[in-house]
């Protein structure tokens, strides 16, 4: 694998983050490194608890330390955001990294409209005059697909769907033309129907805007539809790295075989040999509050040995770009 | 022919809104506006829809946890939805419920065994104390959970586990139909998959009848035999699971298939995407409720309200455009 | 970390292990029972060691080297405090000392039985007010009248209806208290009626009555308790305020209001008399306050959920 580390945009080394709790450290993140290149859509997967929005707080440093505390390094273009000041920080967020939640209606504010929330952080970050910054708005909305912007532009959260909310949290994360958008469960709030308007729409502006996107979420359909590349996270580790199309062909970590056995794909029931059952992982997650030398994922892999109890994998490349932690991870001749 | 385990004919659920004084200019949320079915004894009947379609107020009103505002609920040939509360509690026994929640859904101060004890006392299911201790370690066994567990409080176990004595406890009642209200959706993949098997062989061992509410339509397609797709608190289409997986006839269920991620890469779809939002159920458009977004609408869409028609064997959709004259599926 | 592990199997070769990663807080320390509990409510303890402290000097008052309380001397009257008087003595001669700690009886009986009767009475009230729909109306309209006047002077007009004493000081109190719990209540009962649980015990045939006891009851008992505590503090003070005023206990009951009302005449010559029946009222009630505080966060199921 070419070491893509001097140029990525965003590169996470061995991020560690862990909070004191009243009964025990919680190590919710535990040596994670990924990279993120210039425009490229790296989705980073897992069920509740697995610390991808933990990974993604990080990236913001939005954490409040204590009672969290966080060692490794987070790389932006070069400079590491965990050792810059609050002041630099803030020139940063929502600027050059911006976000989308999972919840539109408490991230906006209730009581500026929507032209004064985009408008908010041009004249922040950009300087740009009231009039301009509500010209500026104006486009926005329509670059997300907001019909009558001009209108649009004066209303409340309130006044607005749901769907048309997300819209516009996509407008003001895009406002300043980021180099880094960080979506965090952007859709998982959504309908169906309104959750194929959205995931359009990002992959419209992917191409458009050029931004590169850190997606976070649980559902494997998403992740499909908009991603380049896919970290899959459990317990706090990253077990499984690798482009989406070699992820879902050939998973090689046996946590992310078990999550594609777990979900039914629509259309798959009529087909012959469809199965009856879905795949289960038995058990559940393990408890971070107690370290775990072994692999995390040993109480409940169907090919446990005990060695993997006692000594945790190391992420090794499986294939070309294909990163896995495990001990009996079927390993291409390719790789080195 | 026999008769169906439950028949649900016309129910309709509006809510009244507050208005100015005296309930003049009172005006009212048509969750529900006239829906039928029937469910067979160990069927799978899915009701499918977006947030606000009124698939959930269905549930509730079948469950009385509020009275229908008309329409008639007819299960086991007895009419129970102009019962009396005293008249309809032993009758309760028979239709149970999974919550979406398995956080609010088990009062935090009772432990398990009381939990699902309660049930088979208020409905005298057990003979003595042995008998209900037997009982209490069979649901236990029943759901996989172990039979220590039975002197734990809630909050000692995880949501998938709590989703178990939830179940447990309406099996406790030994229902003919269990309505499962979002029953999976609120729980980590890998432990769905678990809860979503476990429905399954529960059915199949005791014969259930399961109503199953979802807006998960990969989960529905796994387990459901029948569908019915619910939009603005109407069913616009409802068949056997292959005729809509398959072959769906109207619009609106062509749109939510096509929605709907598949975890392929390249799966080559082609999606259709609705446009706007769904319209206010307070106000809902003339006609076709769906015509404000059905890429297909035309004159009459907007004036003539479509009836559920029969489309094939079992098949029925509410669409002003006939047979022929349909879109193949996705087009 | 396979020295952690001693029977841990030989690694094969060409197998890679990950580096062991640092802990980013020192392992924990396997605390004793009252030291955890004293670094997760500090409050509460802090609290309830005050509040010990006062009751076990309420109770154990004539054997904390008190005299009479009511003793009047005229021979030793405003003396400053000394090695014989520690907190020097009123007007009449009597020991201020004596006074405050029999004075403790007063304060702490007033606040806790006004702290339970006002709970008991607004639990019912609240209760009814929040499963019966038709009473609902009736019982709030009288709850809000009866808050659009300020507690302390609805206590006032009471006790100008009757003698003083600590029963009826107690009981004008509690009427003044109740509005405020029989709504927090019905709140809490209106938005546990929606919580699912109560909803699943509805379907599995559960009565009325048995919902109320059983499911709604027991979840109203934690927001009541931390509600109790604020309205013990509340209650004391009150006392005080009518003791200084003269409508609250009979002058010949020491109590921190009255012996703070004596005191007033000379509180620029004779501060003390004042000062300490003052600092113990405040520390009294800064304990309860703690106390509830504490039990508001140790009680929050948001907070439990995290535990």
């Amino acid at each position: 694998m070419p070491d893509l580390k001097e140029s990525a945009l965003l590169s996470v080394e061995n991020l560690q983050v862990h909070f004191r709790t009243p009964d025990g450290v919680n190590r919710a993140v535990d040596g994670v490194s990924f990279s993120i290149q210039s425009g490229e859509t790296l989705a980073i997967v897992g069920e509740s608890g697995c610390g991808k929005s933990v990974t993604s707080m990080s990236i913001l440093r939005l954490l409040p330390e204590p009672p969290a505390r966080l060692a490794g390094a987070i790389r932006f273009e070069g400079r590491d955001l965990l050792s810059l000041p609050e002041r630099e920080m803030r020139r940063i967020r929502g600027n050059a990294i911006s976000v989308i939640f999972q919840e539109p209606m408490t991230s906006l504010n209730p009581v500026l409209s929507v032209g004064r929330q985009i408008g908010e952080t041009l004249r922040l970050h950009q300087g740009l005059s009231r009039k301009d910054a509500e010209e500026r708005a104006v486009e926005m909305l329509a670059l997300v697909g907001i019909p009558e912007p001009r209108r649009r532009v004066r209303e409340y959260p309130h006044q607005l769907s749901g769907g048309m909310r997300q819209r516009v949290m996509i407008a003001i994360a895009l406002a300043c033309s980021p180099k880094l958008l960080i979506a965090d469960e952007p859709t998982t709030a959504l309908d169906v129907t309104i959750q194929a308007q959205i995931l359009d729409l990002m992959r419209d502006l992917k191409r458009r805007v050029g931004a590169a996107i850190m997606l976070i979420t649980h559902d494997l359909g998403v992740v499909a539809e908009v991603a380049d590349r896919v970290v899959v996270m459990y317990a706090g580790r990253k077990v499984e790295e690798a482009a989406v199309r070699d992820l879902f062909r050939t998973p090689r970590h046996p946590y992310t075989r078990g999550l594609m056995g777990a979900v039914p794909r629509l259309g798959a029931a009529e087909r012959p040999g469809a199965p009856q059952r879905l795949a289960e992982i038995p058990g559940m997650v393990p408890s971070l509050k107690t370290r775990i030398d072994g692999c995390v994922f040993a109480g409940r892999c169907p090919s446990v040995t005990d060695l993997c109890r006692s000594h945790a994998p190391a992420l090794e490349p499986k294939a070309p770009g294909h990163l896995a932690a495990c001990h009996y991870a079927p390993k291409d001749a390719l790789a080195a | 022919m026999s008769q169906p385990l439950l028949a649900v004919n016309d129910l309709r659920k509006h809510f009244l809104l507050g208005g100015g004084l005296l309930g003049r200019g009172a005006r009212s949320l048509k969750a529900v506006d006239g829906v039928s079915f029937t469910l067979e004894k160990g069927e799978t009947l899915s009701l499918v829809g977006e947030s606000g379609c009124g698939k959930s107020t269905v549930a509730r009103s079948l469950m009385r946890l509020f009275p229908p505002t008309s329409g008639q609920v007819v299960l086991g040939g007895q009419r129970i939805d102009d019962l009396s509360a005293g008249a309809l509690r032993p009758l309760r026994r028979r239709i149970q419920m999974v919550f979406q929640d398995p956080f609010s859904s088990l009062n935090p101060r009772m432990r398990v065994r009381d939990i699902l004890a309660e049930p088979i006392r208020n409905f005298g299911l057990a003979r003595n104390r042995a008998d209900l201790d037997g009982r209490l370690a069979a649901l236990m066994e029943r759901v996989g959970l172990p039979r220590e567990a039975l002197s734990r409080f809630p909050h000692e176990f995880s949501g998938g586990q709590r989703q178990r004595i939830g179940i447990a406890r309406a099996l406790a009642a030994e229902p003919d139909l269990i309505i499962c209200d979002e029953a999976v959706s609120a729980l980590d993949v890998s432990v769905k998959a678990q809860i979503v098997n476990l429905l399954q062989d529960l059915q199949r061992e005791l014969d259930l009848a399961l109503l199953f509410i979802s807006h998960d339509l990969a989960i529905v397609e796994h387990m459901t035999h029948r569908v019915a797709v619910m939009y603005l608190g109407k069913i616009v289409e409802i068949g056997p699971r292959r005729a809509i997986f398959l072959a769906p006839k109207h619009p609106y269920t062509q749109a939510l298939l096509s929605a709907v991620p598949v975890p392929e890469p390249d799966a080559g779809r082609t999606r259709i995407v609705l446009r706007g939002d769904v319209p206010s159920p307070i106000n809902p458009p003339s006609g076709c409720r769906f015509h404000t977004r059905c890429p297909h609408a035309f004159a009459r869409c907007r004036t003539e309200e479509p009836q559920l028609d029969k489309v094939g064997g079992d098949h029925f959709a509410a669409c002003h455009l006939d047979g022929a004259a349909m879109p193949a599926q996705a087009a | 970390m396979s020295a952690a592990h001693p029977l841990a199997p030989e690694v094969p070769a060409g197998l890679a292990v990950a580096q062991p990663l640092p802990d980013l807080y020192p392992p924990r320390k396997a605390y004793g029972r009252i030291h955890r509990t004293w670094r997760r409510h500090p409050t509460i303890m802090i609290g309830g060691a005050i509040l010990v402290i006062v009751a076990l000097m309420a109770i154990l008052a004539p054997y904390l080297w008190t005299v009479d309380p009511t003793a009047i001397s005229t021979s030793r009257r405003t003396r400053v405090p000394s090695a014989q008087y520690w907190f020097g003595t009123d007007m009449l001669g009597r020991d201020v000392y004596s006074r405050v700690v029999y004075g403790a009886r007063v304060s702490l009986l007033v606040g806790f039985a006004v702290a339970l009767l006002a709970s008991l009475a607004g639990l019912a009230i609240g209760l009814v007010s929040g499963m019966v729909r038709w009473a609902d109306g009736i019982i709030m309209r009288i709850v809000d009248g009866l808050m659009s006047i300020p507690p302390i002077l609805l206590a006032i007009a009471l006790m100008a209806l009757t003698r003083g004493s600590i029963e009826n000081v107690i009981l004008a109190i509690t009427v003044a208290e109740i509005p405020r719990v029989a709504r927090l209540v019905r709140g809490v009962v209106l938005s546990l009626r929606e919580q699912p649980y109560v909803e699943a015990a509805v379907t599995t045939g559960t009565r009325m009555p048995m919902i109320i006891w059983r499911h709604i009851l027991p979840n109203t008992l934690a927001p009541m308790t931390v509600q109790a505590t604020y309205i013990c503090a509340s209650a004391m003070i009150a006392e005080s305020i009518l003791s200084f005023i003269g409508a609250g206990v009979p002058p010949s009951t020491p109590s921190w209001g009255n012996i703070m009302a004596e005191g007033r005449a000379l509180w620029q010559v004779k501060f003390y008399i004042i000062l300490f029946p003052a600092i113990f009222l405040s520390l009294t009630v800064l304990a309860v306050n703690l106390v509830g505080d504490g039990l508001r966060d140790a009680l929050d199921p948001r907070m439990a959920k995290d535990a």
